[in-house]
């Protein structure tokens, strides 16, 4: 679970949540405005942490379970938080056969990061998903934007080292 | 508005227009199984178990959200309905744990029944279990997701009955399941513990948190004076958990039930309530010829005492400092009660019987701590006779125990909404003007009112029933535009008759004949005023002095404490 960032004082907490006040300005509270409110406080923030969800759920008059629902719902919406560099391993069929399991573990192994958490220096946040369409280079991940593709397990610690920088 | 007609398994049928599949068979008689399909609750169509096979295209339509068309041609009961209501049951019980033995609902869970009547005798599919957490760390309600079978009618219940929403469907695909924001115990978040999501569950997914264990152990412990005390609703609601019709006033027989399981005496809440009454209605006239915290709310539900302090904390100054019945009589229990009869307080054992899985959360609050050691729900009684192989359908009518079984009509009739508005004014109105009060004349909705003259002034209250009803007063209250002065709220649908621990099945009419049941109690009873009961007077005389006194004070009133929104 995202553990609250802004630490325990009142003061501090007022300040961690200023920058979600001030967006929330731009909305009337309505129940209508609760996923461009997520996306924006999504960018601002880089994740969703759960006071900020407290506060979304207060401001447009929603139970924090209404608005974890909808979170949890949609793909694009993180509750923790996201490394510098997202990598996606593809275990679509076409890769799965071909090895993207390995490519998977091996991963794991060098980031010690199990599917989906991050880096504890932040850097990297893992994920697999199915098929990216690039299934002639299978097995394939990407690294942000860079498709990186016909891989084997011993290729994986070089392109790491790329963006570890 | 236009009428549509249509067959039905040959039959012809003629229904308003906007009309559902289901609405018409039901008309002609014709059952159709249904689970997610609550007809208090919005439609839902998700578990097409109730579809039903349009002849003409071939289609299967999920009959409770499909809408009636001219010249339709339905078959409930074709060979490919039959075939697919079944296929749609076994998917379900496919991802279900199956172990009915063990399970609470046993013998009350809809999708066992369903699956007893489409026939289905074992399950072909193996579908992927899974391996949820329980929820068991709230005092009041139990969740078992992988009992859940996603039908949402929790959700439903708990957004557009009680607006709290505190149970949603999360996640997506098969990892979706219903659970609370952060998946924090049902009891960390704003759930008011009404159990309404318990009585609309067709599994026992959610059900209450059991301490029938508690009772047996205190029931069997020599060292323990064991005290019971059964809420006003029980009378009429406890029956149907042996077979009776609905509203079957069953007093003595739970009288005469409760002795057999050992409780060294048998009392009632009902005297509580008068008590309150004396408390409340007293504290009422105060404000309201002081003009002051007007509206007053009453505070005997604490589903919806939660349920304000999280939000509505800034009317907290509203609320009745009143304890509830059930608070004011284990009280006494362990003070005027321990005192006449000799018996070392801390020796005394308070049972409750309540029709409400709050009151276990209410037990346990800091203020009231210590007050009451179990809270049984009407269904736990009822395990509990059966446990002990008591027929209770035949047991002789039996009377509660003198001193704190000593009760009024009035008492009576808090189990049902409108109820503590008509014994309190019974009371006000007397003490003001020496009148007695004539008819209210109120019926089941969601919000009523009424306005009465008391000593050449006007009274205006108003009754509320569901939370989401209460919003709406509650609002007028903040926006300073409410023009009662005294509001009575019931978290549950036709009030506690209505409550999250009441036998079930249950719906809207099953509600009713309860509260029905209630008020012929009271229509029958010799005394019918809180301040009648020959045995309030005592109290007052022997122990307690004046209505809201010092001692009054210290045993019968409580105070709120303000809760997060979220
Ligand atoms: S107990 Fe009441 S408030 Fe709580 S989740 Fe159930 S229906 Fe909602
Ligand atoms: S908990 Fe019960 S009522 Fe709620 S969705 Fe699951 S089965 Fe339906
Ligand atoms: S209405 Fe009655 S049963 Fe329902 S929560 Fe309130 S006290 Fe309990
Ligand atoms: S299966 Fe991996 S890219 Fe298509
Ligand atoms: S009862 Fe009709 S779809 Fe569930």
């Amino acid at each position: 679970m995202g553990q609250c960032q802004c630490g325990n004082s009142a003061e501090s907490k007022e300040k961690y949540l200023a920058p979600l006040k001030t967006i929330l300005e731009g909305y009337e509270g309505k129940q209508k405005d609760l996923i461009p409110v997520l996306q924006k406080a999504q960018d601002e923030y880089g994740y969703l942490p759960e006071e900020v969800i407290k506060e979304i759920a207060n401001a447009l008059n929603l139970s924090l379970s209404q608005v974890y629902g909808v979170v949890t719902f949609y793909s694009q919406f993180h509750l923790e938080p996201r490394g510098e560099n997202i990598i996606r391993v593809c275990l679509g069929t076409a890769c799965h056969v071909r090895g993207g399991g390995q490519v998977l573990n091996k991963i794991k192994e060098e980031l010690g990061v199990d599917d989906g958490e991050t880096t504890e220096d932040l850097k990297f946040t893992l994920e697999s998903v199915a098929c990216i369409g690039a299934c002639g280079l299978a097995p394939v991940i990407m690294i942000n934007d860079d498709t990186h593709g016909r891989l084997t397990p011993d290729k994986i610690p070089a392109i790491l080292d790329k963006y570890k920088a | 508005m236009d009428t549509i007609t249509l067959t039905i398994d040959g039959q012809q049928v003629e229904v308003q227009q906007g009309a559902t599949l289901l609405e018409a068979a039901r008309e002609l008689g014709i059952e159709i199984p249904t689970l997610c399909y609550h007809p208090d609750l919005s439609l839902h169509g998700s578990c097409r178990v109730c579809v039903v096979e349009d002849v003409k295209s071939g289609r299967l339509l999920a009959s409770c959200v499909a809408p009636v068309n001219n010249g339709m041609e339905i078959s409930t009961n074709s060979s490919k309905a039959r075939v697919a209501r079944k296929t749609n049951v076994e998917l379900l019980l496919a991802n279900h744990p199956n172990d009915c033995l063990g399970c609470d609902r046993n013998g009350s869970c809809e999708l066992q029944d369903i699956t007893h009547d489409l026939g289905i005798t074992r399950v072909d599919f193996e579908g992927e279990k899974r391996d949820l957490p329980v929820d068991a760390s709230g005092p009041s309600l139990k969740r078992e997701p992988n009992k859940c079978i996603l039908c949402g009618r929790c959700v439903r219940v708990c957004e557009e009955v009680q607006g709290v929403s505190a149970l949603e469907f999360t996640e997506r695909g098969f990892n979706s399941i219903v659970s609370t924001g952060f998946d924090l115990p049902q009891s960390e978040v704003n759930c008011a513990n009404c159990g309404q999501c318990a009585t609309v569950c067709p599994t026992a997914a959610i059900t209450e948190i059991s301490e029938v264990d508690k009772v047996w152990a205190a029931l069997e412990d020599d060292t323990k004076h064991v005290v019971v005390q059964t809420a006003p609703s029980i009378q009429s609601s406890l029956g149907e958990e042996f077979g009776m019709e609905p509203g079957t006033v069953v007093t003595g027989q739970m009288a005469a039930a409760l002795r057999r399981l050992g409780f060294d005496k048998v009392f009632t809440t009902d005297f509580a309530a008068d008590l309150t009454i004396m408390e409340e209605g007293n504290e009422f006239i105060q404000r309201f010829k002081g003009e002051k915290n007007l509206p007053h709310i009453t505070s005997c539900c604490p589903g919806w005492v939660k349920f304000c302090e999280h939000n509505y904390p800034d009317l907290i100054s509203h609320l009745s400092s009143a304890k509830s019945p059930m608070s004011m009589f284990s009280a006494i229990s362990k003070s005027y009660y321990a005192e006449e009869s000799e018996i070392d307080a801390k020796d005394i054992y308070t049972v409750a019987i309540m029709p409400c899985t709050a009151k276990k959360f209410e037990k346990d609050r800091e203020e009231l701590v210590g007050d009451t050691d179990a809270v049984l729900t009407t269904r736990e009684l009822a395990r509990m006779i059966k446990e002990m192989g008591i027929k209770f359908e035949t047991l002789a009518d039996e009377k509660y125990d003198e001193m704190l079984g000593a009760h009024t009509g009035a008492g009576t009739i808090f189990g049902t909404t409108g109820g503590v508005t008509e014994a309190a004014l019974r009371t006000v109105k007397e003490e003001l003007d020496g009148e007695p009060l004539g008819r209210l004349g109120l019926g089941f909705e969601g919000i009523q009112e009424a306005s009465l003259e008391v000593a050449g002034q006007t009274v205006n209250v108003a009754i509320a029933n569901g939370l989401a009803n209460a919003s709406k007063l509650l609002d007028e209250v903040r926006a300073g535009n409410s023009k009662y002065h005294f509001i009575e709220v019931m978290a549950c649908p036709n009030g506690c008759v209505g409550g999250g621990g009441q036998p079930l099945p249950t719906s809207k009419e099953i509600k009713q004949k309860r509260a029905l049941g209630l008020r012929s109690i009271d229509e029958s009873d010799s005394i019918r005023k809180s301040h009648e009961n020959p045995m309030i007077k005592k109290l007052y005389d022997d122990y307690l002095g004046e209505p809201l006194g010092g001692h009054s004070h210290h045993l019968l009133h409580t105070k709120y404490q303000k809760r997060d929104r979220n």
